[in-house]
């Protein structure tokens, strides 16, 4: 653990320790990295805008990505809302388009906005799983859930034999492809397919785990266990789905926040809260609207 | 066409639509007037094709016809004889463009390689657009002229003579953009979702290009090195300016060293029937191998899986 005084400037303390909050002694560093252990850990973003070109995107969203828990984002085609999970792990930098955000993604504490963080260690601690699934085509089951690891540490044989298992039970993969580890990727289904991206994701050991519509290329049996996965994974981790299948996340979403683009294209929040609450009685009345089916 | 039109012979509906006299599809001389031109100009752009690559064959055949005879051991393994002589090969010219090309590709693939990865991966703008530009009016360049400069340059000044350094040098120049080229279009064949899947992994840019993107287009990549060494593998021009040739075995890249080009070059214009047929016999083992190269890159290619 760093000294007090480094710790409290906030410099030099970021990304290689991230459990340590930025506004904090040595001492309450420290709790609050186990709080973090016990409580999971937790995304606050303020502010957040993106840009298009000189396009405004998505403008000023709040919300807190609640720790051990799901949490969906809703909302009509061109809402902001993919764009704006692809800014809570710096992904818009490597997507054609994006090209400003503003605003701040604290992950557990820490801006991962910062100057001094290196957006790839962000990404090493939030996840993402992608719309289509994207397994490597040209290697192996067991390669692609090592891959991350591979490709940025060399971890012993040993520790990779345990992490595929580990990581495959995890994504609920491990019964259906254990006897044929060697086979490729590309060799899966669609459903499987996506399984084993979510075990790429997880053998990286995220703190938070993004899907950006993760079952909407699949058909109705894998979307189920797709969504069973969810509601098992966030016992360990913070979830944030984007969806656009509201019954979707009325199933696995403990939290639910609606995004509505206006006249003007751009994406804001319009209302967010628990599920339930959300589903039966929406306080805003394009929720309502939208929920009813009335539009989007 | 009249509503309610039946085919011929069916009967004619209660309610007096036409008769079945009004064929749906009647004899029309303008449909075999077209069918017959149609037809003409489909022989017509088939015997274009057909000139076109018989061209090849042709050349094949006549340097098959006027090489073969040429084609011994002593051909493959021995120095071209003092001027009049009869017999002696074309031994330092194989061995001179072995290196030649071997050396040229040393210098030109990490470039052409690099440039190429610059382009796809980084190169936005008007920096990138001009580096591509440039590199589309050197592969235009007569290589003569590529020849020239090396010869100003390295031969005259940097060298001081005639050597097979600047003759690897000029055919060098002539690789790196067919190289360039062709790897940035493989890896822009490589689909985004690959970079993005490693990228969300966590993985550093570098090792997303060096463990993802290269490996999934290998293939192309060895295609388009073995082209450009096809193609540097035949240049002669540079090489008369350059490595100059030699009629002894050398090793030495700052000697003068024997290609295969040259060696054909010399060859045929010398007096003698004899060296003519051996000039035909370095043409044969010359397209052989620019041959062998061209299968290798297909076959390179056979295999073509992205990712």
């Amino acid at each position: 653990m760093a000294d007090a005084a480094e710790a409290q400037s906030g410099v030099g303390t970021m990304f290689p320790g991230l459990a340590r909050p930025v506004t904090a002694t040595a001492e309450q560093a420290v709790a609050a990295a186990d709080a973090v252990a016990v409580t999971g850990h937790q995304m606050l973003v303020n502010k957040l805008s993106a840009w298009y070109g000189s396009h405004l995107a998505v403008a000023d969203v709040d919300i807190e990505i609640k720790p051990r828990s799901v949490t969906a984002l809703i909302g009509p085609s061109g809402c902001g809302k993919s764009t704006f999970i692809r800014c809570l792990n710096r992904m818009h930098e490597v997507t054609p388009g994006i090209n400003k955000v503003k605003g701040e993604v604290l992950l557990d504490g820490q801006d991962i906005y910062a100057s001094n963080v290196d957006p790839v260690q962000v990404r090493r601690y939030v996840g993402m799983v992608f719309q289509k699934p994207n397994p490597f085509p040209s290697m192996s089951i067991y390669d692609n859930v090592v891959a991350g690891l591979k490709l940025t540490r060399a971890p012993a044989r040993s520790v990779m034999d345990a992490t595929v298992e580990r990581c495959l039970q995890k994504a609920a993969l491990w019964d259906e492809v254990k006897d044929k580890l060697k086979a490729s990727g590309a060799s899966l289904s669609g459903g499987q397919q996506q399984r084993l991206c979510i075990a790429r994701a997880l053998a990286m050991e995220p703190r938070v785990l993004l899907m950006d519509e993760p079952a909407s290329a699949l058909d109705p049996i894998a979307t189920y266990k797709i969504e069973e996965l969810m509601v098992e994974l966030k016992r360990d981790y913070t979830i944030a789905v984007v969806t656009h299948n509201m019954q979707q996340a009325s199933r696995v979403a403990d939290f639910t926040a609606f995004f509505l683009a206006g006249e003007e294209r751009t994406g804001r929040l319009v209302e967010y809260g628990a599920t339930s609450d959300l589903f039966t009685s929406p306080k805003d009345e394009r929720t309502e609207a939208y929920i009813t089916g009335r539009f989007g | 066409m009249a509503a309610g039109t039946v085919a011929p012979g069916a009967s004619a509906p209660a309610g007096g639509s036409p008769g079945p006299t009004q064929l749906l599809f009647a004899p029309d001389a303008r449909y075999t007037r077209r069918r017959a031109y149609s037809t003409f100009m489909r022989g017509l752009v088939s015997a274009a094709a057909l000139l076109g690559v018989a061209v090849l064959w042709i050349i094949l055949a006549y340097v098959i016809i006027r090489g073969l005879p040429a084609l011994n051991l002593p051909f493959f393994t021995q120095r071209p004889l003092p001027y009049g002589q009869v017999g002696g090969g074309v031994g330092p010219a194989l061995v001179g463009s072995l290196i030649l090309m071997a050396v040229s590709a040393v210098i030109g693939v990490p470039v052409g390689v690099g440039a190429g990865i610059y382009l796809s991966e980084y190169g936005r703008g008007r920096f990138a657009d001009a580096i591509r530009f440039s590199s589309d009016l050197i592969a235009g360049m007569p290589s003569i002229v590529i020849g020239v400069f090396i010869w100003a340059w390295l031969v005259r000044t940097v060298i001081g003579n005639f050597s097979g350094l600047a003759g690897a040098i000029a055919l060098a120049v002539i690789m790196v953009p067919i190289i360039l080229r062709t790897v940035e279009e493989v890896l822009r064949l490589v689909p985004h979702t690959l970079r993005e899947a490693a990228l969300a992994l966590g993985v550093p840019q570098w090792r997303v290009i060096l463990g993802i993107v290269l490996p999934a287009a290998r293939a192309g990549i060895i295609t388009g090195v073995v082209l450009s060494l096809a193609r540097a593998g035949g240049e002669t021009a540079p090489l008369l300016l350059t490595a100059l040739g030699n009629q002894f075995f050398s090793f030495n890249l700052l000697q003068p060293m024997a290609a295969l080009p040259v060696q054909i070059y010399n060859y045929a214009v010398a007096p003698y029937e004899d060296w003519h047929t051996k000039a035909w016999g370095g043409a044969l083992v010359l397209i052989s191998l620019i041959g062998a190269l061209s299968v290798i890159a297909r076959y390179a290619t056979r295999g073509n899986r992205l990712g």
